[in-house]
Protein backbone atom coordinates (compact mmCIF):
# COMPACT_ATOMS: atom_id res chain seq x y z
CA UNK A 1 0.00 0.00 0.00
CA UNK A 2 2.54 3.05 -1.11
CA UNK A 3 2.41 5.90 -3.25
CA UNK A 4 6.22 7.23 -3.87
CA UNK A 5 8.25 9.04 -6.72
CA UNK A 6 10.86 8.05 -8.54
CA UNK A 7 14.04 9.82 -10.13
CA UNK A 8 15.09 5.96 -11.73
CA UNK A 9 13.08 4.48 -14.73
CA UNK A 10 10.31 2.41 -13.28
CA UNK A 11 10.22 -1.61 -13.44
CA UNK A 12 6.84 -2.53 -14.18
CA UNK A 13 7.49 -6.30 -14.08
CA UNK A 14 9.26 -5.88 -10.64
CA UNK A 15 6.47 -3.35 -9.46
CA UNK A 16 3.38 -5.81 -10.84
CA UNK A 17 4.99 -8.35 -8.29
CA UNK A 18 4.92 -6.46 -5.33
CA UNK A 19 1.33 -6.69 -5.74
CA UNK A 20 1.13 -10.68 -5.56
CA UNK A 21 -0.99 -12.03 -2.94
CA UNK A 22 -2.66 -15.24 -2.84
CA UNK A 23 -6.44 -13.48 -1.57
CA UNK A 24 -6.40 -11.81 -4.97
CA UNK A 25 -8.71 -12.94 -8.66
CA UNK A 26 -8.00 -9.73 -10.15
CA UNK A 27 -5.27 -7.12 -11.15
CA UNK A 28 -5.07 -3.81 -12.74
CA UNK A 29 -2.43 -1.90 -13.72
CA UNK A 30 -2.27 1.60 -15.76
CA UNK A 31 0.87 3.18 -17.05
CA UNK A 32 1.13 6.67 -17.78
CA UNK A 33 3.58 6.95 -21.01
CA UNK A 34 5.63 9.81 -22.42
CA UNK A 35 3.52 10.59 -25.26
CA UNK A 36 4.68 12.64 -28.75
CA UNK A 37 1.92 15.59 -28.33
CA UNK A 38 -0.37 17.67 -26.43
CA UNK A 39 -2.93 20.18 -28.00
CA UNK A 40 -1.63 19.58 -31.12
CA UNK A 41 2.14 20.57 -30.98
CA UNK A 42 4.88 18.51 -31.23
CA UNK A 43 6.80 16.88 -28.01
CA UNK A 44 10.13 16.27 -27.22
CA UNK A 45 10.36 15.51 -23.85
CA UNK A 46 9.18 16.25 -20.81
CA UNK A 47 10.41 17.30 -17.08
CA UNK A 48 8.52 16.08 -13.92
CA UNK A 49 9.19 18.15 -11.16
CA UNK A 50 7.95 17.30 -7.52
CA UNK A 51 7.08 18.96 -3.86
CA UNK A 52 8.48 15.69 -2.98
CA UNK A 53 7.48 15.53 0.95
CA UNK A 54 3.97 17.03 0.56
CA UNK A 55 3.28 14.79 -2.98
CA UNK A 56 4.15 11.61 -0.64
CA UNK A 57 1.77 12.63 1.74
CA UNK A 58 -1.02 13.66 -0.13
CA UNK A 59 -0.41 10.21 -2.21
CA UNK A 60 -0.67 8.12 0.61
CA UNK A 61 -4.07 9.95 1.97
CA UNK A 62 -5.09 8.93 -1.69
CA UNK A 63 -4.19 5.27 -1.31
CA UNK A 64 -5.71 5.47 1.96
CA UNK A 65 -9.06 6.86 1.10
CA UNK A 66 -8.91 4.57 -1.87
CA UNK A 67 -8.50 1.49 0.67
CA UNK A 68 -11.11 2.62 2.26
CA UNK A 69 -13.34 2.71 -0.14
CA UNK A 70 -12.79 0.10 -2.53
CA UNK A 71 -12.19 -3.66 -1.10
CA UNK A 72 -8.89 -3.98 -2.78
CA UNK A 73 -6.06 -6.13 -1.30
CA UNK A 74 -2.74 -4.19 -2.67
CA UNK A 75 -2.28 -1.02 -4.09
CA UNK A 76 0.79 0.59 -5.32
CA UNK A 77 1.44 3.80 -7.41
CA UNK A 78 4.76 5.10 -8.66
CA UNK A 79 5.37 8.21 -10.62
CA UNK A 80 8.54 9.54 -11.37
CA UNK A 81 10.40 13.03 -11.60
CA UNK A 82 13.28 14.25 -13.85
CA UNK A 83 14.16 14.41 -17.48
CA UNK A 84 11.90 12.19 -19.51
CA UNK A 85 11.97 10.84 -23.27
CA UNK A 86 8.48 10.12 -25.37
CA UNK A 87 7.71 6.26 -24.36
CA UNK A 88 9.11 6.31 -20.86
CA UNK A 89 6.84 5.41 -18.20
CA UNK A 90 6.29 8.22 -16.37
CA UNK A 91 3.41 6.96 -13.53
CA UNK A 92 2.84 3.07 -12.65
CA UNK A 93 -0.69 2.26 -10.75
CA UNK A 94 -1.39 -1.51 -9.66
CA UNK A 95 -4.48 -2.84 -7.63
CA UNK A 96 -5.27 -6.27 -7.08
CA UNK A 97 -8.32 -7.40 -5.50
CA UNK A 98 -10.59 -10.16 -5.07
CA UNK A 99 -13.31 -9.49 -7.91
CA UNK A 100 -12.14 -7.32 -11.07
CA UNK A 101 -14.58 -4.81 -10.62
CA UNK A 102 -13.07 -3.14 -7.11
CA UNK A 103 -9.97 -3.37 -9.25
CA UNK A 104 -10.72 -1.52 -12.25
CA UNK A 105 -12.33 1.76 -10.23
CA UNK A 106 -9.65 1.60 -7.28
CA UNK A 107 -7.00 2.20 -10.03
CA UNK A 108 -9.37 4.48 -12.52
CA UNK A 109 -10.28 6.63 -8.84
CA UNK A 110 -6.36 6.45 -8.09
CA UNK A 111 -4.83 8.11 -11.55
CA UNK A 112 -7.59 10.21 -11.38
CA UNK A 113 -7.23 11.54 -7.72
CA UNK A 114 -3.35 11.38 -8.34
CA UNK A 115 -3.43 13.92 -11.40
CA UNK A 116 -5.51 16.44 -9.59
CA UNK A 117 -4.22 16.78 -6.20
CA UNK A 118 -0.20 15.66 -5.66
CA UNK A 119 2.24 18.79 -6.28
CA UNK A 120 4.12 17.18 -9.32
CA UNK A 121 4.80 19.46 -12.40
CA UNK A 122 5.33 18.73 -16.13
CA UNK A 123 7.51 20.82 -17.96
CA UNK A 124 6.91 19.92 -22.26
CA UNK A 125 9.83 20.53 -24.45
CA UNK A 126 8.15 21.32 -27.77
CA UNK A 127 10.48 20.69 -31.22
CA UNK A 128 10.49 24.20 -31.87
CA UNK A 129 12.32 24.73 -28.92
CA UNK A 130 9.97 26.30 -26.85
CA UNK A 131 8.60 25.06 -23.33
CA UNK A 132 5.51 25.27 -21.21
CA UNK A 133 4.81 24.02 -17.57
CA UNK A 134 1.47 22.60 -18.41
CA UNK A 135 -1.88 24.04 -17.11
CA UNK A 136 0.17 27.19 -15.47
CA UNK A 137 -0.49 29.07 -18.59
CA UNK A 138 -1.43 33.10 -17.67
CA UNK A 139 -2.45 33.87 -21.17
CA UNK A 140 -4.92 32.56 -23.67
CA UNK A 141 -7.03 29.56 -23.28
CA UNK A 142 -4.68 26.75 -22.57
CA UNK A 143 -4.37 26.80 -18.97
CA UNK A 144 -7.18 23.84 -16.95
CA UNK A 145 -7.08 20.78 -15.84
CA UNK B 1 8.70 41.04 10.81
CA UNK B 2 8.82 37.82 11.40
CA UNK B 3 11.38 35.32 9.57
CA UNK B 4 9.53 33.09 6.61
CA UNK B 5 11.25 30.54 4.15
CA UNK B 6 10.07 30.05 0.85
CA UNK B 7 10.69 27.30 -1.49
CA UNK B 8 9.43 27.72 -4.86
CA UNK B 9 8.53 25.29 -7.63
CA UNK B 10 7.78 24.70 -11.77
CA UNK B 11 6.77 28.18 -13.35
CA UNK B 12 7.14 30.16 -10.12
CA UNK B 13 10.76 28.72 -9.50
CA UNK B 14 11.71 29.73 -12.95
CA UNK B 15 10.27 33.31 -12.84
CA UNK B 16 11.69 34.09 -8.70
CA UNK B 17 14.86 32.96 -10.31
CA UNK B 18 15.12 30.22 -7.48
CA UNK B 19 14.52 27.18 -5.47
CA UNK B 20 14.21 28.71 -2.09
CA UNK B 21 14.72 31.98 -0.01
CA UNK B 22 14.58 33.11 3.38
CA UNK B 23 13.19 36.71 3.97
CA UNK B 24 11.44 38.84 6.31
CA UNK B 25 7.85 39.91 5.94
CA UNK B 26 4.86 41.58 8.02
CA UNK B 27 2.39 39.53 6.05
CA UNK B 28 0.33 38.07 7.85
CA UNK B 29 -0.83 35.24 6.01
CA UNK B 30 0.08 33.28 2.67
CA UNK B 31 -2.20 35.26 0.83
CA UNK B 32 -0.51 38.39 1.27
CA UNK B 33 2.63 37.09 1.05
CA UNK B 34 2.18 35.98 -2.29
CA UNK B 35 1.05 39.24 -3.06
CA UNK B 36 3.83 40.96 -1.78
CA UNK B 37 6.85 38.57 -3.74
CA UNK B 38 3.89 38.76 -6.96
CA UNK B 39 4.48 42.24 -6.95
CA UNK B 40 8.06 42.14 -6.09
CA UNK B 41 9.13 39.39 -8.90
CA UNK B 42 6.50 40.10 -11.24
CA UNK B 43 5.36 36.18 -11.10
CA UNK B 44 2.26 35.41 -13.14
CA UNK B 45 0.10 33.35 -11.75
CA UNK B 46 -2.62 34.71 -9.90
CA UNK B 47 -3.19 33.42 -6.26
CA UNK B 48 -6.35 31.89 -7.44
CA UNK B 49 -4.74 29.65 -9.61
CA UNK B 50 -2.04 28.49 -6.26
CA UNK B 51 -2.98 26.37 -3.17
CA UNK B 52 -0.46 27.07 -0.38
CA UNK B 53 1.23 24.74 1.80
CA UNK B 54 2.81 25.50 5.06
CA UNK B 55 5.18 23.23 7.11
CA UNK B 56 4.84 20.41 4.88
CA UNK B 57 1.28 20.27 4.26
CA UNK B 58 -1.83 22.22 2.85
CA UNK B 59 -2.85 25.23 4.54
CA UNK B 60 -5.95 27.58 4.20
CA UNK B 61 -5.09 30.90 2.71
CA UNK B 62 -6.41 32.76 5.79
CA UNK B 63 -3.76 30.59 7.92
CA UNK B 64 -1.88 33.34 9.72
CA UNK B 65 1.82 32.59 8.99
CA UNK B 66 4.42 32.21 12.57
CA UNK B 67 8.23 32.90 12.66
CA UNK B 68 10.59 30.58 10.46
CA UNK B 69 7.04 29.00 8.77
CA UNK B 70 7.94 27.22 5.78
CA UNK B 71 6.03 28.25 2.83
CA UNK B 72 5.49 26.86 -0.44
CA UNK B 73 3.35 28.50 -3.30
CA UNK B 74 1.45 25.67 -5.11
CA UNK B 75 1.21 26.07 -8.97
CA UNK B 76 -1.48 24.15 -10.91
CA UNK B 77 -0.22 20.93 -10.59
CA UNK B 78 0.14 18.26 -13.98
CA UNK B 79 1.09 14.71 -12.73
CA UNK B 80 0.19 11.81 -14.35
Amino acid sequence: MSFHLSTQPLDPVALKASLADAHAGACVTFEGWVRDHNEGRPVQSLDYEAYAPLAEKEGARIVAETLARFPVTRVVCVHRTGALRIGDLAVWIGVASAHRAAAFDACRTLIDEIKARVPVWKKEHYADGTTEWINCATRGDHAGP
Amino acid sequence: MKTVHVHYFALLREQRGLSQETLATSAPDAAALYAELRARHGLTLPVERLRAAINGDFAPWPAPLKDNDEIVFIPPVAGG
